[in-house]
């Protein structure tokens, strides 16, 4: 089992402001880590920082074996950010978003095909428009793009905001089985009862630290 | 592990997902073309004056092509920045400079078909002549204009896309780096109609100042667009 996060003592500064102050924390592939903390804690801006977003200002960060303070473009192609935006054209059906996402990386049509079936966003479904799909179908629409771009490193911030019982059910299945799969996952989230079912570890941020 | 894709293909899936948007949601065709149509008929009342109207046809075409510039580009990266979808392309890793010729593309082709009607609605509306001559002259034009325009649409589209009041920040910075294609693509559309006694041979210069303007942007485009969508 391979390390997939590595900060270690890392700074970020956001807005003139250490977001993230001398934060360490180590991720193994195939976990699921919950992120838990007060809004302004830096959890967000620690998930961003994964995704090669912000600069480190000092520290050592490293992903996918990536080191971020030398190169933040490289590991980004492996990792998928899935914030309270989900990424998606709304003009475009859910096939055509997957679609676009599939053509970037080179896979099949029989490889859209199979995720959107997983999905349970096949059929008719898969031809509707994303402004029409309920808050659930969207959420799950942006998850199957990122499993079509292969990402490694799944980052998700607040995954169940916004959706009922039932739409958070399948987002949790959608995560275990990508974990199963082989990928990794940090989530901030504030419902933490539903995502210590979900993570196999949680760790507070606080005030920019990351405490276990 | 992800493989990420060509410059090419990726401008190629943005390219082709932008003029799918547009043929889905129509917004080109049922709003920029008739707010077009309409600059052209107001210009039309507002000077009241055949000879005028004919020497000035090509200065209006490519003022209203400037004005529906401005809002097809608020709209290339408004369907992006609606969800986060611009955001998730720079997240992907997706090639800045693929983004950039993806979208700078669509844009150009919306533009060409536009300028098409236009042309003709001035041929129709303002009685302009148009000789065998000046066709290839004005083919030309079109194209390296078009270029320019694009280029510098979508490189100051991407600057203001995640700005604050962005829909009046695009003209007020656009419209002022745009003047000298207004006035070579105008120079020489009117050299192609050979209006005010203009001769054909004159307007091939000023192709030459759109194409030298088109290389710069393009290239300035490519180079730095990575940058201006950065955070």
């Amino acid at each position: 089992m391979s390390t997939v996060v590595d900060f270690r003592d890392a700074v970020v500064v956001f807005n003139g402001f250490p977001a993230l102050a001398e934060a360490s924390i180590e991720v193994q592939q195939g976990e699921i880590v919950l992120l838990q903390g007060p809004n302004g804690a830096g959890k967000t801006t620690l998930l961003r920082a994964c995704a090669g977003l912000l600069p480190i200002v000092r520290g050592e960060a490293s992903v996918l074996g990536v080191d971020l303070c030398v190169d933040r473009q490289s590991v980004r192609p492996r990792v998928g950010l899935l914030g309270h935006a989900n990424g998606l054209f709304a003009d475009l059906t859910i096939g055509e978003n997957v679609l676009f996402w599939a053509q970037m990386v080179g896979a099949s049509n029989v490889e859209v095909a199979a995720t959107l079936q997983r999905f349970g966003i096949d059929g008719r479904l898969s031809q509707q428009k994303v402004m029409q799909l309920s808050a659930g179908q969207k959420r799950r629409c942006a998850l199957a793009c990122l499993v079509v771009r292969r990402a490694e490193l799944w980052l998700l911030d607040e995954p169940h905001a916004g959706l009922d019982a039932s739409a958070r059910d399948e987002i949790d299945a959608i995560i275990r089985e990508a974990c199963a799969a082989g990928a990794t996952v940090l989530i901030a989230s504030h419902e933490l009862e539903r995502a210590r079912g979900l993570a196999t570890r949680s760790v507070s941020v606080v005030a920019g630290r990351v405490v276990s | 592990m992800s493989t990420q894709l060509s410059l090419g293909r990726v401008a190629r899936a943005v390219a082709a997902k932008d003029l799918r948007i547009e043929m889905r949601s129509r917004v080109v065709i049922n709003q920029v073309f008739p707010f077009a149509g309409l600059v052209m008929v107001m210009f039309a009342f507002a000077l009241d004056n055949d000879d005028v109207l004919t020497r000035v046809a090509g200065g209006l075409v490519w003022l209203a092509t400037l004005f529906s510039l401005i809002i097809i580009i608020q709209r290339s990266f408004a369907v992006d920045t609606a969800d986060g979808a611009l955001e998730a392309q720079r997240v992907a890793g997706l090639d800045p400079a693929g983004i950039f010729i993806g979208k700078a593309l669509a844009v150009m082709m919306q533009l060409v078909t536009l300028e098409v009607v236009l042309f003709l609605a001035a041929i129709v509306l303002y009685r302009v002549q148009l000789q065998s001559d000046g066709v290839v002259l004005l083919v030309t034009c079109v194209i390296s204009a078009t270029a320019g325009l694009s280029f510098v649409g979508t490189l100051y589209g991407g600057l203001t896309a995640g700005a604050r009041g962005r829909e009046t920040l695009l003209p007020l910075l656009m419209l002022p780096v745009v003047a000298p294609v207004l006035i070579g693509a105008t120079r020489a559309t009117e050299s192609a109609f050979m209006s005010g006694g203009a001769a054909v041979s004159d307007g091939w210069p000023w192709v030459g100042v759109l194409v030298v303007f088109a290389a710069v942007f393009g290239l300035g485009g490519i180079l730095s667009f990575g940058s201006l969508i950065e955070e």
